[in-house]
């Protein structure tokens, strides 16, 4: 569409920034990025999110979409001429919502535990976390990715976790290639994709990242 | 009106909710909800059916000895509601308001513009993980912790405010998805204030949502499938004596 101005409010390691990265370039639609620093947000940022003055947040036209869920849900209904997302049919599309709602209520919050928490608690988390990638290997089944032969609405919604991957094993102490191998293929299966492999960060840049945070919340 | 439709509207309004029961063929499919008429959440997937005029099978789950159905069905969260399209599950009431919307077409849930739709989706993920949670909190809490919650779950409400301030509904003039996710404050956050002694929603402060409490009431296919207000009141009651037992118990 011409004459769209599309920001995107971003944050280098987010997961959910990745989200919106990764449908905007399936898509091809330009758009601007504004890096945000969240220890000093721009007036911009908590203009155009209120609410929860978080990141990820597309602006369109000057309207904000916050919620990285919800905004990638936006692009595929307003730019639906390339690349799908969700599928066509009603019931295909409910387990396309079920899963993301289910990374985000579950699997999100297992991962953070696995570097905030030591002892018993991150043996937990460790456990709850793999048990979510066993859960996800399940929905994907036999098929390439979640959409089907193509990159779909969840594969947005999942990869992104697979840039931090790299600092939950080193914290945790696991292997997730060797405890959810089928999960490891479909994640490097993703990386194949331009519009993954662009949208991603280094993953030693992200452990490097969680190596400070880890500092800063006083957590050895 | 057709005679087959005259026969379903005289129905629907002879039969009370929990009893209930068809199962029809043909265009929509088998349908079937396994719930709970005490949970906001299948209320909502209930208002939904209905303002589409589908016919479904009820099923009631007692949730503290969960049936073989449920646990196959949602397998992930085994939780209510679920809804049963042709034996198929579809979990999770946003989602399965979403497929409702999506599968029978007629009567609109959300608005047709994609800008529209991502303000009610975020709307209702805020109304389902801020209001709700943050009024049970507070029903929950006791002592300073209860002042400090009620005051945080207001906060969350002074945003809805004045997302209805100046409309009749959130769907506009007719009720639409947001309506329905909202609705629960008409009968069960009176319940939570009863149980969690406390007033949530002021009238005089939340003047706008107050009002489209009231004519939201004044809805027949909403007034049709309200539970008891004590129904809600022995359901919190006993969910919260519950979660303090599992508090008490930890070593």
């Amino acid at each position: 569409m011409a004459n769209d101005e599309v920001i995107l409010l971003d944050f280098w390691p987010s997961m959910f920034g990745m989200r919106l990265r990764i449908a905007l370039a399936e898509k091809e639609v330009k758009y601007e990025s504004k890096e945000e620093d969240l220890r000093n947000k721009s007036p911009l940022l908590l203009q155009m999110n209120p609410v929860h003055k978080k990141i990820p947040v597309l602006i369109h036209n000057g309207k904000p979409i916050c919620e990285s869920i919800i905004a990638v849900e936006y692009i595929d209904e307003v730019w639906k001429d390339k690349a799908p997302l969700l599928p066509t049919d009603p019931y295909e599309r409910a387990q396309a919502r079920f899963w993301a709602d289910y990374i985000d209520k579950k699997f999100f919050d297992s991962g953070r535990k696995i570097w905030t928490t030591k002892g018993e608690e991150q043996e937990a988390a460790k456990k709850d976390f793999i048990e979510c990638l066993k859960v996800l290997e399940g929905a994907l089944g036999e098929k390439p990715f979640f959409g089907g032969d193509n990159l779909g609405f969840v594969d947005v919604a999942l990869i992104g976790f697979y840039s931090w991957f790299f600092a939950y094993e080193t914290y945790g102490n696991f292997s997730t290639e060797a405890e959810c191998p089928k999960f490891v293929t479909w994640a490097k299966r993703c990386m194949q994709r331009d519009s993954v492999a662009k949208s991603l960060p280094d993953q030693h840049k992200v452990l490097e990242f969680v190596q400070t945070l880890r500092k800063k919340y006083g957590i050895e | 009106m057709k005679t087959g439709q005259k026969e379903q509207n005289l129905q629907t309004n002879c039969i009370s909710v929990s009893q209930f029961y068809r199962i029809s063929t043909g265009k929509m499919g088998e349908v079937k909800v396994i719930g709970s008429s005490a949970s906001l959440f299948y209320t909502r997937v209930e208002w939904a059916l209905k303002l589409k005029g589908v016919t479904y099978e009820y099923i009631q789950e007692d949730l503290l000895n969960k049936s073989e159905l449920l646990l196959r069905s949602n397998p992930v969260h085994k939780k209510i509601p679920v809804l049963l399209h042709d034996d198929k599950p579809v979990a999770e009431s946003l989602v399965i308001l979403e497929y409702i919307d999506e599968t029978w077409k007629g009567y609109s849930l959300l608005p047709q513009d994609p800008y529209e739709r991502a303000t009610a989706r975020f709307w209702a993920k805020f109304v389902d993980e801020k209001c709700v949670i943050g009024s049970w909190q507070a029903m929950a809490a006791e002592g300073e912790a209860k002042e400090k919650a009620i005051e945080s779950v207001q906060e969350q409400y002074a945003f809805i405010e004045k997302q209805i301030r100046g409309k009749k509904f959130f769907g506009g003039e007719q009720i639409g998805y947001l309506d329905l996710v909202m609705g629960w404050k008409t009968l069960w956050l009176n319940a939570m204030e009863e149980v969690g002694i406390m007033k949530l929603l002021d009238p005089e402060k939340f003047p706008s949502l107050h009002q489209w409490t009231e004519n939201f009431k004044q809805i027949p296919i909403i007034q049709e499938s309200m539970p008891p207000q004590e129904s809600l009141v022995n359901y919190f009651q006993g969910s919260l004596n519950y979660v303090r037992s599992l508090a008490a118990n930890k070593p």
